[in-house]
């Protein structure tokens, strides 16, 4: 069953234009999820938009590395700005390749280039408190060996889980630290978490503003264990074939952007709050694009939340009433769809959204297909609990009165069950304003993008602009579904006023 | 007229029924009496046509069920659940039309008819728009007679028509619903385990117990001529309350 939501789904996403539908002569340029991947993505865009006609699309602030990679090689973004190790170790897998020439000629196998380093070296880096420093006198890494059955380290999950990070760390350095006293945590919380010395140790890159802003001390790497991290444009050749003068531009800034000017970048953004498209405008020595007003904004991240969470509505009522309907019909399928639908429930947003990738590619399409799957189980559970609660009189009645299967179900069962029926399709909607916010992170946009922009940031207000939006949206959509119970469930069976 | 011929039903190896033979004359009111377990509720959902039976015949005006599909044998035989059993998400009204409607009846056909069966039983206009729960027990009951008989069967099923309502109210409703079976002019049964009712409604009776009809006949016949000492046993016991002669 779970294959064939999958399936249903697939074809119900498959069928739909995507939300954000690509217009014929447009550049899209992506950006990883944390301070300095928007605002060279920024920088990026701004070039693009200086030098040339183009029409330029911003998809910044998605979900890790191989979110991104996904949408370069499946054409949901042209270009976007990785790092030579991430993209030998993480992506390519062949830590060897060392040189910027060796990867290109790698990548160029997937139909991908690169462009040369932008200027600077953002690394992995292991952090400490200056006081923490102080009191311990830290000044390497190689130091930590001393407190590595005591000290309290939060590590990001990516830094956790990629062999150039703490796995080949800890080997390489013989450190063997206390595992109760590691956990993985979201980047951004790390900062916080260590500003709070609810932790001692952190992995930060090395142009993070927030090294200067929480007076951090970065560890000396004196084994040169960490691989070079040369910031580049990642693009595919395809774009760079149809759009040479673009890709002229932006490799237009080699070189130009050193360690110092991306840190002072990052800080502006992080502690001074001040906007990407300013920061990057600034850079360029250019002015700063026309900002879009907050609530055209909000009106843009509306209609794309919208989009996200009435598909998924619809295919939920489409396929869920059915698949409950059987479930009742066919006791023993019934116990394997009620099963998988909860199964389904319990993935992890962010893991379903990564199978989904493989399958759907990124933007829009996977976060719908996502969606779809998680307003499944509210609406089949309560389907079948909704017709398993109708006396089963009622329907021996009916019989006796001479209906078919058919209009038993229509006319007696369905209408008795509607308003169990319902509050599910309501949970779903709920749910599925919730969970849509996720969708920011696979680049389909709604009300996740400032949320998940205003965590990279720490940046409260930015945050609210998205969560505030959503938590109206829920309410609004139960107010909707107040008012469809006026309409929908029969008179006879509603609360009386 | 409604027939019975040799019903015999097992139910996992149990005999449930066996050999019961029942006639109702056009027009008649017959009453079929047992306690719980006496196989009546079975015999009431053969009759029906919503369980199979092992052997035997039921027929209407000479015509088998087995010749008919279940929405022509609906048609002919009109049912009235315990309790009226009205859908309570849709109106009195909705109830009674909701077979007609499937059928595709206009609703000049169908108010017409609903016009008609609502003089019959003697409803207050107004409740035709109510819903269930807003309704007496009587209302309902009346209610559930229209629906029943809007197909205009040539039989009226009744599953303990009064069960559930309060004496004071279950005595004038008998009244009634006699002169609503003779205002309808239908083949009557009803399947009770009340004899007052049965004897009071109906001309005749007929007593199952334990899959087996013990007696057929009137209630003087049932009285007087007990065919098994079981007879007088149930009709003694039906009878609760001392008169004022048992209490001096």
């Amino acid at each position: 069953m779970g294959a064939l939501a999958l399936t249903a789904g697939a074809w119900l996403v498959g069928a739909l234009p995507s939300g954000v539908a690509r217009a014929a002569d447009n550049i899209v340029v992506g950006g990883k999820i944390f301070t300095e991947g928007y605002v060279l993505g920024e920088i990026g865009a701004q070039t693009i938009e200086v030098s040339s006609k183009v029409s330029v699309t911003r998809k910044l602030g998605m979900g890790s590395t191989g979110i991104l990679f996904e949408a370069l090689k499946s054409g949901a973004i042209d270009v976007y700005s990785d790092y030579t190790g991430t993209l030998s170790e993480a992506i390519l897998k062949r830590p060897e390749l060392k040189s910027l020439d060796e990867i290109r000629t790698a990548l160029a196998g997937m139909g991908l280039t690169i462009s040369d380093s932008l200027g600077f070296n953002d690394t992995y880096a292991l952090a400490v408190k200056e006081e923490f420093a102080e009191q311990h006198d830290l000044h390497t890494i190689g130091d930590l060996l001393s407190l590595q059955d005591d000290i309290r380290a939060a590590f990001s999950y990516e830094f956790m889980d990629r062999k150039d990070g703490y796995p080949g760390l800890v080997d390489n350095y013989h450190l063997k630290f206390n595992a109760q006293k590691v956990s993985r945590m979201e980047h951004s919380l790390s900062f916080q978490a260590i500003g709070q010395n609810a932790v001692d140790l952190i992995d930060v890159y090395s142009t993070d503003a927030k090294i200067k802003k929480l007076h951090l001390r970065v560890l000396k790497d004196d084994h040169h264990y960490f691989p070079v991290y040369q910031a580049v444009w990642v693009a595919r050749q395809a774009f760079v074939e149809k759009h040479p003068q673009e890709w002229q531009a932006l490799r237009g800034l080699e070189g130009k952007i050193d360690e110092e000017s991306m840190l002072d970048m990052n800080a502006q953004a992080d502690i001074q709050k001040i906007s990407f498209g300013k920061i990057a405008s600034q850079f360029l020595g250019a002015s700063a694009p026309d900002s879009v007003g907050w609530l055209h904004e909000v009106a843009r991240r509306t209609k794309e939340h919208l989009w996200l969470v009435g598909v998924s509505l619809l295919f939920s009522v489409l396929v869920g009433i059915p698949l409950g309907v059987a479930a009742v019909r066919f006791p023993k399928a019934g116990q394997a769809i009620l099963l998988s639908s909860a199964v389904i429930q319990t993935v992890p947003s962010l893991a379903l959204l990564c199978f989904l990738i493989p399958v759907f590619g990124v933007g829009t399409k996977p976060a719908l297909a996502a969606l779809c799957l998680y307003s499944l189980l509210p609406v089949v559970l309560n389907t079948f609990t909704g017709i398993r609660a109708v006396n089963p009189i009622h329907m021996e009645n009916a019989r006796a009165f001479g209906l078919n299967g058919r209009q038993i179900l229509f006319k007696v069962v369905l209408p008795l069950a509607s308003p169990t029926l319902l509050a599910g399709i309501k949970t779903a909607t709920i749910v599925s304003i919730g969970t849509a916010t996720l969708a920011a992170l696979v680049g389909a946009g709604g009300y996740g993008a400032p949320i998940v922009s205003g965590l990279s940031l720490n940046d409260v207000p930015t945050i609210l602009t998205g969560a505030i939006p959503a938590a109206l949206m829920a309410l609004v959509a139960h107010g909707v579904f107040e008012l469809l119970g006026m309409v929908l469930i029969p008179a006879g069976l509603r609360r009386r006023p | 007229m409604l027939e019975l011929q040799n019903i015999y039903k097992t139910f996992e190896g149990r005999t449930v029924l066996a050999d019961v033979n029942l006639s109702v004359p056009k027009g008649a009111t017959h009453a079929l009496i047992g306690s719980s377990g006496s196989g009546k509720t079975t015999l009431l959902r053969i009759t029906l046509g919503l369980i199979p039976f092992d052997r035997g015949y039921v027929k209407i005006n000479e015509q088998a069920l087995l010749s008919f599909t279940p929405v022509e044998w609906a048609d002919r035989i009109g049912y009235v659940p315990q309790d009226g059993g009205l859908f309570p998400h849709i109106t009195a009204k909705g109830n009674v039309a909701l077979v007609a409607t499937l059928r595709g009846w206009n609703k000049a056909k169908i108010d017409a008819r609903v016009e008609e069966l609502r003089k019959i039983v003697d409803l207050d206009p107004e409740i035709l728009g109510h819903f269930p729960r807003e309704m007496s027990g009587g209302q309902k009951q009346r209610v559930a007679i229209m629906r029943a008989a809007m197909m205009d069967p040539a039989v009226m099923l009744l599953d303990e028509p009064m069960a559930a309502l309060d004496p004071l109210i279950r005595r004038s409703l008998q009244q009634e619903l006699k002169s609503i079976f003779q205002r309808l002019g239908k083949t009557v049964l009803l399947v009770t385990h009340d004899l007052g009712e049965a004897v009071y409604l109906a001309e005749k009776i007929t007593l199952l117990h334990e899959g087996r009809m013990v007696q057929s006949g009137s209630y003087r016949d049932l009285l007087q001529h007990p065919a098994t000492p079981f007879v007088s046993q149930f009709i003694n016991a039906q009878r609760t309350l001392p008169d004022a002669g048992e209490l001096q």
